[in-house]
Protein backbone atom coordinates (compact mmCIF):
# COMPACT_ATOMS: atom_id res chain seq x y z
CA UNK A 1 0.00 0.00 0.00
CA UNK A 2 1.87 3.02 -1.18
CA UNK A 3 1.05 5.77 1.18
CA UNK A 4 3.63 8.26 0.10
CA UNK A 5 1.96 11.20 -1.51
CA UNK A 6 4.64 12.64 -3.64
CA UNK A 7 4.45 15.95 -5.38
CA UNK A 8 5.77 14.54 -8.61
CA UNK A 9 2.35 14.13 -10.19
CA UNK A 10 1.82 16.57 -13.01
CA UNK A 11 -0.63 19.28 -12.09
CA UNK A 12 -4.02 18.67 -13.61
CA UNK A 13 -4.42 20.46 -16.90
CA UNK A 14 -6.60 23.41 -17.77
CA UNK A 15 -7.09 24.85 -14.33
CA UNK A 16 -9.53 27.64 -13.71
CA UNK A 17 -12.83 28.43 -15.19
CA UNK A 18 -13.82 25.17 -16.85
CA UNK A 19 -17.14 23.78 -15.74
CA UNK A 20 -16.28 20.25 -16.81
CA UNK A 21 -14.79 18.95 -13.53
CA UNK A 22 -17.85 20.08 -11.60
CA UNK A 23 -20.17 18.32 -14.01
CA UNK A 24 -18.10 15.16 -13.80
CA UNK A 25 -17.97 15.07 -10.06
CA UNK A 26 -21.52 16.24 -9.47
CA UNK A 27 -23.12 12.77 -9.29
CA UNK A 28 -20.65 11.67 -6.62
CA UNK A 29 -21.13 14.89 -4.65
CA UNK A 30 -24.90 14.74 -4.85
CA UNK A 31 -25.01 11.10 -3.79
CA UNK A 32 -22.69 11.67 -0.86
CA UNK A 33 -24.38 14.88 0.26
CA UNK A 34 -27.80 13.30 0.15
CA UNK A 35 -27.07 9.92 1.64
CA UNK A 36 -24.00 10.44 3.82
CA UNK A 37 -23.64 14.05 4.88
CA UNK A 38 -27.30 14.84 5.35
CA UNK A 39 -28.00 11.65 7.39
CA UNK A 40 -24.95 12.36 9.51
CA UNK A 41 -26.21 15.88 10.19
CA UNK A 42 -29.65 14.60 11.02
CA UNK A 43 -28.17 12.13 13.51
CA UNK A 44 -26.63 15.11 15.27
CA UNK A 45 -29.97 16.90 15.18
CA UNK A 46 -32.00 13.94 16.45
CA UNK A 47 -29.52 13.35 19.25
CA UNK A 48 -30.78 16.60 20.76
CA UNK A 49 -34.41 15.63 20.35
CA UNK A 50 -36.84 13.47 22.20
CA UNK A 51 -37.90 11.35 19.26
CA UNK A 52 -39.64 8.05 19.76
CA UNK A 53 -41.91 6.67 17.06
CA UNK A 54 -43.88 4.69 19.61
CA UNK A 55 -44.41 7.75 21.85
CA UNK A 56 -44.85 10.64 19.39
CA UNK A 57 -46.68 12.82 21.92
CA UNK A 58 -43.43 13.27 23.87
CA UNK A 59 -41.37 14.37 20.86
CA UNK A 60 -39.60 17.69 20.98
CA UNK A 61 -36.34 19.45 21.72
CA UNK A 62 -34.55 17.71 24.56
CA UNK A 63 -31.25 19.53 24.87
CA UNK A 64 -28.60 17.25 26.23
CA UNK A 65 -31.06 14.99 28.02
CA UNK A 66 -30.26 12.04 25.76
CA UNK A 67 -26.59 12.37 26.57
CA UNK A 68 -27.33 12.52 30.26
CA UNK A 69 -29.29 9.29 29.97
CA UNK A 70 -26.39 7.82 28.08
CA UNK A 71 -23.86 8.60 30.79
CA UNK A 72 -26.03 6.79 33.33
CA UNK A 73 -26.85 3.86 31.07
CA UNK A 74 -24.99 0.75 32.24
CA UNK A 75 -25.69 -0.98 28.92
CA UNK A 76 -23.95 1.85 27.05
CA UNK A 77 -20.79 1.41 29.08
CA UNK A 78 -20.99 -2.36 28.90
CA UNK A 79 -21.40 -2.40 25.13
CA UNK A 80 -18.70 0.21 24.69
CA UNK A 81 -16.37 -1.89 26.82
CA UNK A 82 -17.16 -4.99 24.83
CA UNK A 83 -16.63 -3.11 21.55
CA UNK A 84 -13.19 -2.07 22.76
CA UNK A 85 -12.28 -5.59 23.77
CA UNK A 86 -13.62 -7.06 20.53
CA UNK A 87 -11.74 -4.57 18.35
CA UNK A 88 -8.49 -4.95 20.26
CA UNK A 89 -8.50 -8.75 20.23
CA UNK A 90 -9.64 -9.05 16.62
CA UNK A 91 -7.30 -6.47 15.14
CA UNK A 92 -4.27 -7.76 17.04
CA UNK A 93 -4.83 -11.39 16.12
CA UNK A 94 -5.79 -10.61 12.54
CA UNK A 95 -2.68 -8.49 12.12
CA UNK A 96 -0.34 -11.15 13.54
CA UNK A 97 -1.81 -14.00 11.50
CA UNK A 98 -2.19 -11.81 8.42
CA UNK A 99 1.43 -10.65 8.57
CA UNK A 100 2.71 -14.20 9.02
CA UNK A 101 0.55 -15.35 6.13
CA UNK A 102 1.69 -12.49 3.88
CA UNK A 103 5.34 -13.30 4.61
CA UNK A 104 4.76 -16.96 3.80
CA UNK A 105 2.94 -16.49 0.51
CA UNK A 106 5.48 -13.86 -0.52
CA UNK A 107 8.15 -16.56 -0.66
CA UNK A 108 8.76 -18.51 -3.83
CA UNK A 109 7.46 -22.06 -3.67
CA UNK A 110 5.54 -24.56 -5.69
CA UNK A 111 1.79 -24.03 -5.49
CA UNK A 112 2.05 -20.41 -4.43
CA UNK A 113 -0.64 -19.01 -6.71
CA UNK A 114 -3.18 -21.61 -5.63
CA UNK A 115 -2.27 -21.20 -1.97
CA UNK A 116 -2.76 -17.46 -2.21
CA UNK A 117 -6.16 -17.79 -3.79
CA UNK A 118 -7.25 -20.32 -1.17
CA UNK A 119 -6.05 -18.53 1.95
CA UNK A 120 -7.45 -15.20 0.74
CA UNK A 121 -10.84 -16.62 -0.17
CA UNK A 122 -12.73 -16.11 3.14
CA UNK A 123 -12.28 -12.37 2.52
CA UNK A 124 -15.14 -12.53 0.02
CA UNK A 125 -17.51 -14.29 2.39
CA UNK A 126 -20.24 -12.34 4.17
CA UNK A 127 -20.70 -12.14 7.90
CA UNK A 128 -23.98 -14.00 7.74
CA UNK A 129 -22.47 -16.81 5.71
CA UNK A 130 -19.56 -16.98 8.15
CA UNK A 131 -22.10 -17.41 10.90
CA UNK A 132 -23.88 -20.14 8.97
CA UNK A 133 -20.68 -22.06 8.41
CA UNK A 134 -19.43 -21.76 11.98
CA UNK A 135 -22.78 -22.71 13.43
CA UNK A 136 -22.40 -25.99 11.55
CA UNK A 137 -18.87 -26.36 12.90
CA UNK A 138 -19.67 -25.47 16.50
CA UNK A 139 -22.92 -27.37 16.85
CA UNK A 140 -22.45 -30.34 19.22
CA UNK A 141 -24.38 -32.72 16.95
CA UNK A 142 -23.08 -31.60 13.55
CA UNK A 143 -19.76 -29.99 14.31
CA UNK A 144 -16.08 -30.81 14.30
CA UNK A 145 -15.99 -31.46 18.01
CA UNK A 146 -18.24 -34.48 17.67
CA UNK A 147 -16.01 -36.03 15.03
CA UNK A 148 -12.94 -35.20 17.10
CA UNK A 149 -14.61 -36.89 20.08
CA UNK A 150 -15.17 -39.93 17.87
CA UNK A 151 -11.41 -40.00 17.44
CA UNK A 152 -10.93 -39.70 21.16
CA UNK A 153 -10.01 -36.01 21.21
CA UNK A 154 -12.02 -33.76 23.49
CA UNK A 155 -15.51 -34.68 24.59
CA UNK A 156 -19.02 -34.88 23.15
CA UNK A 157 -20.46 -32.04 25.15
CA UNK A 158 -18.39 -29.17 23.81
CA UNK A 159 -20.88 -26.51 22.67
CA UNK A 160 -18.85 -23.31 22.23
CA UNK A 161 -21.78 -21.02 21.46
CA UNK A 162 -23.99 -22.18 24.31
CA UNK A 163 -21.37 -21.88 27.03
CA UNK A 164 -20.93 -18.33 28.40
CA UNK A 165 -17.28 -19.12 29.08
CA UNK A 166 -16.44 -19.93 25.49
CA UNK A 167 -18.87 -17.83 23.46
CA UNK A 168 -16.39 -14.95 23.17
CA UNK A 169 -13.56 -17.19 21.95
CA UNK A 170 -15.92 -18.92 19.54
CA UNK A 171 -16.99 -15.60 18.02
CA UNK A 172 -13.40 -14.36 17.86
CA UNK A 173 -12.25 -17.46 15.96
CA UNK A 174 -15.10 -17.22 13.46
CA UNK A 175 -14.39 -13.53 12.79
CA UNK A 176 -10.69 -14.32 12.55
CA UNK A 177 -11.42 -16.81 9.83
CA UNK A 178 -12.79 -14.17 7.50
CA UNK A 179 -10.71 -11.26 8.84
CA UNK A 180 -7.14 -12.50 8.47
CA UNK A 181 -7.17 -12.40 4.64
CA UNK A 182 -7.77 -8.62 4.72
CA UNK A 183 -4.41 -8.04 6.39
CA UNK A 184 -2.73 -10.77 4.36
CA UNK A 185 -3.82 -9.13 1.10
CA UNK A 186 -2.89 -5.57 2.09
CA UNK A 187 0.45 -6.50 3.64
CA UNK A 188 1.37 -8.78 0.75
CA UNK A 189 0.68 -5.87 -1.60
CA UNK A 190 3.09 -3.74 0.41
CA UNK A 191 5.71 -6.48 0.75
CA UNK A 192 5.88 -6.64 -3.03
CA UNK A 193 7.03 -3.04 -3.21
CA UNK A 194 10.18 -3.72 -1.18
CA UNK A 195 13.28 -3.49 -3.30
CA UNK A 196 14.94 -6.89 -3.26
CA UNK A 197 18.42 -5.33 -3.43
CA UNK A 198 18.03 -4.32 0.20
CA UNK A 199 17.68 -7.94 1.26
CA UNK A 200 20.62 -9.00 -0.86
CA UNK A 201 22.85 -6.29 0.51
CA UNK A 202 21.84 -7.26 4.04
CA UNK A 203 22.45 -10.92 3.29
CA UNK A 204 25.91 -10.10 1.95
CA UNK A 205 26.59 -8.24 5.18
CA UNK A 206 25.65 -11.39 7.05
CA UNK A 207 22.44 -10.13 8.63
CA UNK A 208 20.27 -12.94 9.93
CA UNK A 209 16.74 -13.39 8.65
CA UNK A 210 15.29 -12.02 11.87
CA UNK A 211 17.45 -8.93 11.63
CA UNK A 212 16.49 -8.43 8.01
CA UNK A 213 12.85 -8.69 9.00
CA UNK A 214 13.25 -6.21 11.86
CA UNK A 215 15.37 -3.68 9.98
CA UNK A 216 14.06 -3.87 6.42
CA UNK A 217 10.64 -5.48 6.26
CA UNK A 218 9.03 -4.05 9.34
CA UNK A 219 10.04 -0.41 8.81
CA UNK A 220 8.84 -0.65 5.22
CA UNK A 221 5.51 -2.08 6.33
CA UNK A 222 5.05 0.45 9.12
CA UNK A 223 2.67 2.84 7.40
CA UNK A 224 0.71 0.01 5.80
CA UNK A 225 0.33 -1.62 9.20
CA UNK A 226 -0.81 1.60 10.85
CA UNK A 227 -3.34 2.35 8.14
CA UNK A 228 -4.67 -1.19 7.81
CA UNK A 229 -5.05 -1.65 11.56
CA UNK A 230 -6.89 1.67 11.77
CA UNK A 231 -9.23 0.87 8.88
CA UNK A 232 -9.82 -2.57 10.28
CA UNK A 233 -10.42 -1.28 13.80
CA UNK A 234 -13.07 1.11 12.52
CA UNK A 235 -14.57 -1.67 10.44
CA UNK A 236 -14.59 -4.17 13.30
CA UNK A 237 -16.08 -1.55 15.57
CA UNK A 238 -18.88 -0.79 13.13
CA UNK A 239 -19.64 -4.16 11.61
CA UNK A 240 -22.53 -6.03 13.14
CA UNK A 241 -23.33 -8.85 10.71
CA UNK A 242 -21.43 -11.64 12.41
CA UNK A 243 -22.29 -10.99 16.03
CA UNK A 244 -25.88 -10.12 15.18
CA UNK A 245 -26.43 -13.50 13.60
CA UNK A 246 -23.98 -15.65 15.60
CA UNK A 247 -24.76 -14.62 19.16
CA UNK A 248 -27.41 -11.93 18.77
CA UNK A 249 -25.39 -9.93 21.30
CA UNK A 250 -26.07 -12.49 23.98
CA UNK A 251 -25.99 -14.31 26.26
CA UNK A 252 -27.19 -11.57 28.61
CA UNK A 253 -25.74 -8.72 26.46
CA UNK A 254 -22.31 -10.28 26.92
CA UNK A 255 -21.40 -9.86 23.26
CA UNK A 256 -23.33 -6.67 22.50
CA UNK A 257 -21.22 -4.09 20.71
CA UNK A 258 -22.19 -0.45 20.63
CA UNK A 259 -23.62 -0.58 17.07
CA UNK A 260 -25.62 -3.68 18.03
CA UNK A 261 -27.01 -1.75 20.96
CA UNK A 262 -27.91 1.16 18.69
CA UNK A 263 -29.64 -1.15 16.26
CA UNK A 264 -31.58 -2.72 19.12
CA UNK A 265 -32.60 0.71 20.45
CA UNK A 266 -33.70 1.95 17.06
CA UNK A 267 -35.43 -1.17 15.83
CA UNK A 268 -36.91 -2.72 18.92
CA UNK A 269 -37.78 0.25 21.08
CA UNK A 270 -38.08 2.82 18.24
CA UNK A 271 -36.20 5.32 20.37
CA UNK A 272 -34.61 7.27 17.53
CA UNK A 273 -33.57 10.21 19.68
CA UNK A 274 -31.59 8.12 22.13
CA UNK A 275 -30.28 5.90 19.30
CA UNK A 276 -28.96 9.03 17.60
CA UNK A 277 -27.25 10.17 20.79
CA UNK A 278 -25.57 6.76 21.03
CA UNK A 279 -24.54 7.10 17.40
CA UNK A 280 -23.09 10.54 17.94
CA UNK A 281 -21.15 9.31 20.96
CA UNK A 282 -19.79 6.37 18.97
CA UNK A 283 -18.77 8.62 16.09
CA UNK A 284 -16.96 11.03 18.42
CA UNK A 285 -15.17 8.21 20.22
CA UNK A 286 -14.15 6.66 16.92
CA UNK A 287 -12.86 9.92 15.49
CA UNK A 288 -10.99 10.76 18.69
CA UNK A 289 -9.26 7.38 18.81
CA UNK A 290 -8.43 7.46 15.11
CA UNK A 291 -6.74 10.85 15.35
CA UNK A 292 -4.92 9.86 18.54
CA UNK A 293 -3.78 6.62 16.91
CA UNK A 294 -2.44 8.36 13.82
CA UNK A 295 -0.65 10.94 15.95
CA UNK A 296 0.86 8.50 18.43
CA UNK A 297 1.98 6.05 15.78
CA UNK A 298 3.65 8.87 13.81
CA UNK A 299 1.91 7.83 10.64
CA UNK A 300 3.72 8.94 7.52
CA UNK A 301 6.86 9.93 9.40
CA UNK A 302 10.01 8.87 7.61
CA UNK A 303 11.94 6.33 9.58
CA UNK B 1 -7.64 -11.52 -18.52
CA UNK B 2 -5.86 -8.25 -19.14
CA UNK B 3 -2.29 -9.39 -19.22
CA UNK B 4 -1.64 -7.83 -22.59
CA UNK B 5 -2.13 -4.30 -21.32
CA UNK B 6 0.77 -1.88 -21.42
CA UNK B 7 2.75 -1.45 -18.24
CA UNK B 8 1.66 2.14 -17.78
CA UNK B 9 -1.34 1.18 -15.74
CA UNK B 10 0.80 -0.73 -13.31
CA UNK B 11 2.24 2.12 -11.36
CA UNK B 12 4.84 2.07 -8.62
CA UNK B 13 8.14 0.24 -8.51
CA UNK B 14 8.83 -3.16 -9.91
CA UNK B 15 5.92 -5.46 -9.45
CA UNK B 16 7.74 -8.76 -9.76
CA UNK B 17 7.71 -10.73 -6.53
CA UNK B 18 11.04 -10.70 -4.78
CA UNK B 19 13.03 -13.83 -5.46
CA UNK B 20 14.39 -13.69 -1.99
CA UNK B 21 17.81 -15.25 -1.59
CA UNK B 22 16.95 -18.11 -3.87
CA UNK B 23 19.64 -20.73 -3.57
CA UNK B 24 21.61 -18.42 -1.33
CA UNK B 25 22.76 -19.18 2.17
CA UNK B 26 19.62 -17.70 3.67
CA UNK B 27 16.96 -19.47 1.75
CA UNK B 28 13.89 -20.49 3.65
CA UNK B 29 13.65 -24.23 3.97
CA UNK B 30 10.63 -26.01 2.54
CA UNK B 31 9.04 -27.07 5.80
CA UNK B 32 9.18 -23.55 7.18
CA UNK B 33 6.77 -22.62 4.40
CA UNK B 34 4.69 -25.73 3.97
CA UNK B 35 4.05 -26.54 7.63
CA UNK B 36 2.48 -23.22 8.74
CA UNK B 37 0.84 -22.80 5.35
CA UNK B 38 -0.65 -26.26 5.57
CA UNK B 39 -1.98 -25.63 9.05
CA UNK B 40 -3.49 -22.34 7.99
CA UNK B 41 -5.02 -23.88 4.89
CA UNK B 42 -6.65 -26.44 7.14
CA UNK B 43 -8.19 -23.63 9.20
CA UNK B 44 -9.38 -21.90 6.01
CA UNK B 45 -10.69 -24.90 4.14
CA UNK B 46 -12.26 -27.14 6.78
CA UNK B 47 -15.16 -24.67 7.30
CA UNK B 48 -15.80 -24.49 3.54
CA UNK B 49 -15.61 -28.26 3.33
CA UNK B 50 -18.03 -28.68 6.20
CA UNK B 51 -20.56 -26.54 4.40
CA UNK B 52 -20.16 -28.55 1.19
CA UNK B 53 -20.51 -31.88 2.98
CA UNK B 54 -23.72 -30.83 4.67
CA UNK B 55 -25.12 -29.35 1.50
CA UNK B 56 -24.48 -32.38 -0.69
CA UNK B 57 -24.91 -35.40 1.56
CA UNK B 58 -28.29 -37.01 2.13
CA UNK B 59 -30.36 -36.07 5.14
CA UNK B 60 -29.50 -38.10 8.24
CA UNK B 61 -26.15 -39.18 6.89
CA UNK B 62 -23.15 -39.01 9.19
CA UNK B 63 -20.52 -39.43 6.56
CA UNK B 64 -17.71 -36.92 6.20
CA UNK B 65 -17.83 -37.42 2.47
CA UNK B 66 -20.73 -35.94 0.50
CA UNK B 67 -21.61 -39.38 -0.83
CA UNK B 68 -24.01 -40.53 -2.19
CA UNK B 69 -24.28 -37.04 -3.56
CA UNK B 70 -27.72 -35.47 -3.51
CA UNK B 71 -29.22 -32.18 -4.62
CA UNK B 72 -32.32 -32.47 -2.44
CA UNK B 73 -31.16 -29.73 -0.10
CA UNK B 74 -30.75 -27.37 -3.01
CA UNK B 75 -34.21 -28.16 -4.29
CA UNK B 76 -35.56 -27.45 -0.81
CA UNK B 77 -33.92 -24.06 -0.41
CA UNK B 78 -34.18 -22.91 -4.02
CA UNK B 79 -37.89 -23.37 -4.48
CA UNK B 80 -39.30 -24.30 -1.07
CA UNK B 81 -37.54 -21.63 0.97
CA UNK B 82 -37.42 -18.92 -1.66
CA UNK B 83 -33.66 -18.83 -2.19
CA UNK B 84 -34.24 -18.70 -5.94
CA UNK B 85 -36.06 -15.42 -5.44
CA UNK B 86 -33.48 -14.15 -2.95
CA UNK B 87 -30.78 -15.01 -5.44
CA UNK B 88 -32.49 -12.91 -8.12
CA UNK B 89 -32.88 -9.99 -5.73
CA UNK B 90 -29.25 -10.18 -4.64
CA UNK B 91 -28.15 -10.38 -8.25
CA UNK B 92 -30.21 -7.33 -9.17
CA UNK B 93 -28.87 -5.28 -6.27
CA UNK B 94 -25.32 -6.49 -6.90
CA UNK B 95 -25.27 -5.71 -10.61
CA UNK B 96 -27.08 -2.36 -10.25
CA UNK B 97 -24.68 -1.28 -7.49
CA UNK B 98 -21.74 -2.40 -9.59
CA UNK B 99 -22.88 -0.31 -12.55
CA UNK B 100 -23.81 2.83 -10.63
CA UNK B 101 -20.68 2.75 -8.45
CA UNK B 102 -18.39 2.24 -11.41
CA UNK B 103 -19.97 4.92 -13.60
CA UNK B 104 -20.12 7.58 -10.88
CA UNK B 105 -16.61 6.78 -9.64
CA UNK B 106 -15.25 6.83 -13.17
CA UNK B 107 -16.55 10.28 -13.96
CA UNK B 108 -15.68 11.71 -10.54
CA UNK B 109 -12.30 9.97 -10.52
CA UNK B 110 -11.39 11.51 -13.87
CA UNK B 111 -12.25 14.97 -12.57
CA UNK B 112 -10.13 14.44 -9.46
CA UNK B 113 -7.20 13.10 -11.41
CA UNK B 114 -7.10 15.46 -14.38
CA UNK B 115 -8.47 18.82 -13.24
CA UNK B 116 -7.56 21.32 -10.59
CA UNK B 117 -10.76 22.89 -9.35
CA UNK B 118 -12.05 24.74 -6.37
CA UNK B 119 -13.24 22.41 -3.63
CA UNK B 120 -11.13 19.49 -4.84
CA UNK B 121 -9.10 19.37 -1.64
CA UNK B 122 -12.19 19.68 0.51
CA UNK B 123 -13.81 16.84 -1.36
CA UNK B 124 -10.77 14.60 -0.82
CA UNK B 125 -10.76 15.29 2.91
CA UNK B 126 -14.51 14.71 3.13
CA UNK B 127 -14.07 11.36 1.40
CA UNK B 128 -11.48 10.29 3.95
CA UNK B 129 -13.82 11.30 6.76
CA UNK B 130 -16.61 9.14 5.39
CA UNK B 131 -14.46 6.12 6.09
CA UNK B 132 -15.27 6.63 9.75
CA UNK B 133 -19.01 6.77 9.32
CA UNK B 134 -20.52 3.55 10.63
CA UNK B 135 -23.12 1.95 8.42
CA UNK B 136 -25.04 0.68 11.41
CA UNK B 137 -25.20 4.19 12.78
CA UNK B 138 -26.73 5.58 9.62
CA UNK B 139 -29.68 3.23 9.75
CA UNK B 140 -32.09 5.62 11.40
CA UNK B 141 -31.59 8.67 9.17
CA UNK B 142 -31.30 6.56 6.03
CA UNK B 143 -34.53 4.82 6.90
CA UNK B 144 -36.20 8.22 7.27
CA UNK B 145 -34.89 9.35 3.89
CA UNK B 146 -36.02 6.22 2.13
CA UNK B 147 -39.41 6.51 3.77
CA UNK B 148 -39.72 10.07 2.46
CA UNK B 149 -38.69 8.91 -1.00
CA UNK B 150 -41.12 6.01 -0.84
CA UNK B 151 -38.27 3.54 -1.23
CA UNK B 152 -38.82 1.43 1.87
CA UNK B 153 -39.29 -2.16 0.77
CA UNK B 154 -37.70 -1.32 -2.55
CA UNK B 155 -34.48 -2.93 -3.73
CA UNK B 156 -33.45 0.49 -5.08
CA UNK B 157 -32.94 1.68 -1.53
CA UNK B 158 -30.29 -1.01 -1.18
CA UNK B 159 -28.67 -0.03 -4.48
CA UNK B 160 -28.47 3.61 -3.39
CA UNK B 161 -27.10 2.83 0.06
CA UNK B 162 -24.54 0.37 -1.31
CA UNK B 163 -23.39 2.77 -4.01
CA UNK B 164 -22.94 5.63 -1.60
CA UNK B 165 -20.93 3.59 0.85
CA UNK B 166 -18.76 2.16 -1.92
CA UNK B 167 -18.10 5.49 -3.63
CA UNK B 168 -15.26 6.94 -1.53
CA UNK B 169 -12.94 3.97 -1.90
CA UNK B 170 -13.86 3.56 -5.57
CA UNK B 171 -13.17 7.22 -6.33
CA UNK B 172 -9.79 7.04 -4.61
CA UNK B 173 -8.85 3.88 -6.47
CA UNK B 174 -9.92 5.07 -9.89
CA UNK B 175 -8.44 8.55 -9.64
CA UNK B 176 -5.19 6.96 -8.46
CA UNK B 177 -5.13 4.74 -11.52
CA UNK B 178 -5.96 7.59 -13.91
CA UNK B 179 -3.20 9.72 -12.46
CA UNK B 180 -0.77 6.95 -13.30
CA UNK B 181 -1.70 7.00 -16.97
CA UNK B 182 0.60 9.49 -18.68
CA UNK B 183 -1.44 12.46 -19.76
CA UNK B 184 0.75 12.70 -22.89
CA UNK B 185 -1.17 9.77 -24.32
CA UNK B 186 -4.37 11.77 -24.12
CA UNK B 187 -2.71 14.94 -25.32
CA UNK B 188 -1.46 13.16 -28.40
CA UNK B 189 -5.03 12.20 -29.21
CA UNK B 190 -6.25 15.77 -28.69
CA UNK B 191 -3.58 16.99 -31.08
CA UNK B 192 -4.87 14.50 -33.62
CA UNK B 193 -8.27 16.15 -33.32
CA UNK B 194 -9.90 13.82 -30.85
CA UNK B 195 -12.37 15.39 -28.47
CA UNK B 196 -11.59 15.01 -24.81
CA UNK B 197 -14.47 12.59 -24.41
CA UNK B 198 -13.42 10.48 -27.36
CA UNK B 199 -9.84 10.40 -26.18
CA UNK B 200 -11.09 9.21 -22.82
CA UNK B 201 -13.04 6.34 -24.30
CA UNK B 202 -10.37 5.40 -26.82
CA UNK B 203 -7.30 5.70 -24.62
CA UNK B 204 -7.96 6.00 -20.91
CA UNK B 205 -10.83 3.58 -20.53
CA UNK B 206 -9.11 0.53 -22.01
CA UNK B 207 -6.11 1.12 -19.76
CA UNK B 208 -8.33 1.33 -16.72
CA UNK B 209 -9.52 -2.23 -17.04
CA UNK B 210 -7.74 -3.55 -13.92
CA UNK B 211 -9.09 -0.65 -11.87
CA UNK B 212 -12.58 -1.18 -13.20
CA UNK B 213 -12.38 -4.88 -12.45
CA UNK B 214 -11.30 -4.09 -8.89
CA UNK B 215 -13.89 -1.38 -8.25
CA UNK B 216 -16.71 -3.26 -9.91
CA UNK B 217 -16.05 -6.47 -8.07
CA UNK B 218 -15.65 -4.68 -4.74
CA UNK B 219 -19.03 -3.08 -5.27
CA UNK B 220 -20.59 -6.36 -6.31
CA UNK B 221 -19.15 -8.41 -3.45
CA UNK B 222 -20.04 -5.76 -0.89
CA UNK B 223 -23.63 -5.39 -1.92
CA UNK B 224 -24.00 -9.13 -2.41
CA UNK B 225 -22.84 -9.61 1.17
CA UNK B 226 -24.56 -6.70 2.84
CA UNK B 227 -26.90 -7.76 5.54
CA UNK B 228 -27.82 -4.81 7.69
CA UNK B 229 -29.27 -2.49 5.06
CA UNK B 230 -31.19 -5.33 3.48
CA UNK B 231 -32.55 -6.34 6.86
CA UNK B 232 -33.61 -2.84 7.82
CA UNK B 233 -34.92 -1.34 4.60
CA UNK B 234 -36.77 -4.37 3.26
CA UNK B 235 -39.36 -6.30 5.18
CA UNK B 236 -41.37 -8.07 2.48
CA UNK B 237 -40.18 -11.60 1.99
CA UNK B 238 -40.34 -11.37 -1.80
CA UNK B 239 -37.71 -8.63 -1.63
CA UNK B 240 -35.27 -10.41 0.70
CA UNK B 241 -31.67 -10.76 -0.40
CA UNK B 242 -29.59 -13.88 0.26
CA UNK B 243 -27.94 -12.77 3.52
CA UNK B 244 -31.33 -11.92 4.99
CA UNK B 245 -32.80 -15.23 3.83
CA UNK B 246 -29.81 -17.02 5.27
CA UNK B 247 -30.11 -15.18 8.58
CA UNK B 248 -33.73 -16.26 8.87
CA UNK B 249 -32.72 -19.85 8.18
CA UNK B 250 -30.15 -19.60 10.98
CA UNK B 251 -32.65 -18.01 13.31
CA UNK B 252 -35.24 -20.72 12.95
CA UNK B 253 -36.20 -22.63 16.04
CA UNK B 254 -34.83 -25.94 14.85
CA UNK B 255 -32.22 -25.26 12.22
CA UNK B 256 -32.33 -27.50 9.16
CA UNK B 257 -28.59 -27.93 8.75
CA UNK B 258 -28.74 -29.39 5.27
CA UNK B 259 -30.81 -26.45 4.08
CA UNK B 260 -28.60 -23.96 5.89
CA UNK B 261 -25.51 -25.42 4.21
CA UNK B 262 -27.16 -25.49 0.79
CA UNK B 263 -28.32 -21.90 1.22
CA UNK B 264 -24.78 -21.03 2.19
CA UNK B 265 -23.43 -22.60 -0.98
CA UNK B 266 -25.94 -20.64 -3.05
CA UNK B 267 -24.79 -17.44 -1.36
CA UNK B 268 -21.10 -18.31 -1.62
CA UNK B 269 -20.72 -19.49 -5.20
CA UNK B 270 -21.06 -16.14 -7.03
CA UNK B 271 -18.71 -14.21 -4.76
CA UNK B 272 -16.17 -17.00 -4.67
CA UNK B 273 -16.20 -17.12 -8.48
CA UNK B 274 -15.80 -13.35 -8.73
CA UNK B 275 -13.06 -13.53 -6.15
CA UNK B 276 -11.20 -16.28 -7.98
CA UNK B 277 -11.07 -14.06 -11.05
CA UNK B 278 -10.02 -10.85 -9.34
CA UNK B 279 -7.79 -11.97 -6.49
CA UNK B 280 -4.63 -11.38 -8.54
CA UNK B 281 -5.69 -7.82 -9.32
CA UNK B 282 -6.63 -7.27 -5.73
CA UNK B 283 -3.06 -7.36 -4.45
CA UNK B 284 -1.92 -5.40 -7.50
CA UNK B 285 -4.60 -2.75 -7.21
CA UNK B 286 -3.99 -2.32 -3.51
CA UNK B 287 -0.28 -1.72 -3.88
CA UNK B 288 -0.94 0.49 -6.88
CA UNK B 289 -3.39 3.22 -6.24
CA UNK B 290 -5.38 2.38 -3.21
CA UNK B 291 -4.44 4.75 -0.48
CA UNK B 292 -2.81 7.51 -2.40
CA UNK B 293 -5.54 10.07 -1.80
Amino acid sequence: MAVAVEGRRRRPRRPGKSRTPYVLIAPAVVAMLGFLVYPMASVLYYSLQQYNVSKPWEDGFAGLANFQTLLNDPLFWQSLGFSGKWVLVEVTLQLLFGLALALIVNETFIGRAVSRALVFSPWAVSGVLTTGIWILLYNPTTGVFRYLADLGVGSYDIAPLADPNTVFTAAVVAELWRGVPFFAILLLADLQTINNDLYEAAAVDGASRIRRFLHITLPHLKDAIILSTLLRAVWEFNNVDLLYTLTGGGPAHQTTTLPLYVAAKAVQSHDFGYGSALTTAAFLILTFFSIAYLRLSKFGART
Amino acid sequence: MTTTLPRAQLPLPVRTPPQKGRGGPHRVSRWQIYLPLGLYLLFTLVPFYWMLVFAFRPRGSDSLLPWPITFDNFATVWTGMGFGMFFQNSLLVGVASLISTTVIALSGGYALARYAFKGRQLFLVAMLCTQFIPGAMMLIPLFEIFRTLGLVNSLWALVIAETVFQLPLSLILISGFIRNIPIELEQAAWVDGCSRLRAFFAIVLPMLRPALVAVGSFAFIHSWNNFLFALMFVSEQEKFTLPVGLAFTIGEFSVDFGALAAGGVVAAVPVVLVFAVIQRYLVQGMSAGAVKG
